[in-house]
């Protein structure tokens, strides 16, 4: 595996390259595809590393391939995007999450900040993180049936009425 | 005139010790945005805080993955609808990354002028709103005039005045009227009086000191931990912007200063958003200078991918109408790939990451929003404070319900 000059993706693969499935750099943006099972391990390795010091978790989202034409593999993917507020540098990470059992590691111990955006993945996509502090629906209410981000969550699908609430 | 009542220890245990669950919102008029706080009370402190969002939940990225990579433009407007051409700024660059498009320098030019002008109006609403909500009425009308005089000059530029949907794949709408300059640094004038105004009543008022000095704290440490960007963190003394640190447009080019702050309680907060329109002012006369300089161009990519044919063409050639009707139905096709792309809103890090599957649809258009990432801290920053601290900790951490609930 290559890591097409990116420090932090040289010292990843230098310290834990049996947990890396694949890198790529496209558009300039190097990324890391790494085991889901030791996702956590590393996001605190990426952390807490001098050489990488990515002490912002600057955005997380999953993307649901579901009948994409050339994604090979588990249905979801968690994405993480990682910024270094010292040295400006930029990581991507991602892991696969399948359709069952839909769930992977929470990394809100690693950086707070992934708190909501957790909550925000398993309200819109029903991925479960486990060991989240907290994991609730957050922009859509209890009631609501479905994940509405999936691919097979038709955008005309209608949701029943919950009438008032005290 | 009987002795006055005096508590002793026998009596405490009457007292109401319990704390007390207030609801406030989601329409509450101290708070600029559709957000619902449920406070627990011990008397006047905030025992604790949970912040219910999603009131303005419209499905932005379920939306944008059922229409053409254009359609998504219009949609971004309405994320921060106080300064709408950032976003369009935003997710462009991130549908150019995907495409590799360099677009003409007139055009980064006049993004970065539309861009600065948009984070003014933004900063405006924020430091009117703030006064506002601390009811002063005076300073938010000054706040106010100035924000129209921006929205004045959108409107000239761009024809809409808060949901400009200026800015094109590979370009924007259209280049700027011969009379825009003119009128611009009229009003960068006039501006720049009405924030002298807005200053001489509000920077040393002690009522408006008093409710801001010292009030909705965090470490930096904890800041970046939490993610938080934009004026937060740079009035905490962390002089992060995406501006100078990874350039963008031609922010490179001109001459800025970032502002920081010392401790980063509100007063900093209000410091630095005030400074930053100073800075934005410079920029965009910087833009004007450059514009005038660089003289006629090009402000659209000459790619057939993106690119609509000249009118006159389409009425009387084949290719081109043939062009301009796959333009229209299908919009351009997307090389499959992902890219991020941030840029530095008026709240911070606006990050678009987009999947294409390499087709004319977007596979995923995520969001960073902000706005909701910058709110998560608040429980945080007001736990021990009191009530009153909550109204301007809102005013300066300025969630945007539509970026924040998308």
């Amino acid at each position: 595996m290559e890591d097409f000059g990116s420090p932090a993706l040289r010292r990843l693969l230098e310290a834990h390259g049996g947990a890396l499935l694949a890198t790529h750099a496209q558009h300039g943006d190097a990324t890391a595809i790494v085991e889901p099972a030791r996702v956590v391990e590393l996001l605190r390795f990426l952390r807490d590393d001098p050489a990488c010091a990515f002490d912002m978790l600057a955005d997380l989202c999953a993307v649901d391939y579901l009948r994409h034409p050339e994604h090979r593999g588990a249905r979801f993917e968690v994405v993480y995007h990682l910024l270094s507020t010292g040295t400006l540098q930029r990581l991507r990470i991602k892991a696969a999450v399948p359709e069952l059992p839909c769930q992977i590691d929470s990394c809100v111990e690693v950086w707070p900040a992934a708190n909501w955006m957790e909550r925000e993945v398993f309200d819109l996509y029903g991925i479960r993180f486990r060991n989240h502090p907290d994991l609730r629906r957050i922009l859509l209410y209890e009631e609501f049936e479905g994940h509405p981000l999936r691919k097979d969550y038709p955008k005309e699908r209608r949701q029943p009425l919950i009438g008032p609430r005290n | 005139m009987s002795e006055p009542l005096r508590r002793s220890p026998e009596h405490e245990g009457d007292l109401h010790a319990e704390t007390q669950i207030l609801n406030m919102g989601p329409s509450h008029p101290a708070t600029h945005g559709t957000v619902k706080f449920l406070i627990e009370l011990d008397g006047e402190n905030i025992v604790d805080l949970d912040i219910q969002v999603g009131y303005l939940h419209r499905g932005f990225e379920k939306e944008c993955e059922s229409g053409t990579w254009y359609q998504a433009i219009p949609y971004t407007d309405r994320l921060n609808y106080n300064s709408a051409i950032l976003a369009n700024i935003g997710y462009c660059l991130a549908v150019e990354k995907l495409l590799a498009i360099e677009t003409p320098e007139r055009c980064q030019w006049l993004r970065t002028m539309a861009g600065e002008l948009s984070r003014l109006g933004d900063h405006l609403t924020r430091c009117g709103a703030a006064c506002l909500e601390l009811q002063a009425m005076t300073p938010f009308l000054y706040g106010i005039e100035a924000r129209e005089l921006t929205w004045d000059l959108m409107e000239i530029l761009c024809g809409a005045r808060v949901t400009s949907n200026y800015v094109r794949i590979g370009g924007v709408k259209h280049d700027m009227q011969p009379d825009f300059p003119g009128r611009c640094r009229e009003n960068i004038a006039k501006i720049r009086g009405l924030l002298g105004d807005y200053d001489d009543v509000v920077t040393q008022n002690r009522l408006f000191v008093d409710r801001l000095r010292g009030t909705g704290m965090l470490p930096k440490e904890e800041l970046i931990r939490y993610g938080v960007t934009g004026p937060l963190l740079r009035a905490a003394g962390v002089p992060l912007d995406l501006r100078k640190d990874q350039p963008y447009l031609k922010y490179a080019e001109v001459d800025f200063d970032v502002p920081i702050g010392e401790v980063g309680d509100n007063y900093d907060r209000y410091l630095v958003c005030v400074e930053e329109m100073q800075q934005s002012l410079r920029i965009v006369e910087q833009c004007l200078v450059a514009l005038e300089k660089l003289g006629p161009g090009p402000v659209n990519v000459d790619d057939p991918r993106v690119r609509w044919p000249a009118k006159g063409r389409v009425f009387n050639a084949m290719e081109e109408l043939i062009q301009q009707f796959k333009a229209v139905t299908e919009g351009p096709m997307v090389p499959a790939g992902e890219a991020y792309q941030a840029i530095e809103s008026a709240n911070g890090e606006l990050g678009f990451y987009l999947v294409s599957d390499g087709s004319a649809q977007p596979w995923k258009v995520r969001c960073r929003p902000p706005s909701l990432i910058n709110l998560q801290p608040m429980p945080k920053m007001l736990r021990g404070a009191m009530l009153a601290d909550l109204i301007p900790t809102f005013d300066f951490v300025n969630m945007i319900g539509g970026e924040c609930d998308r």
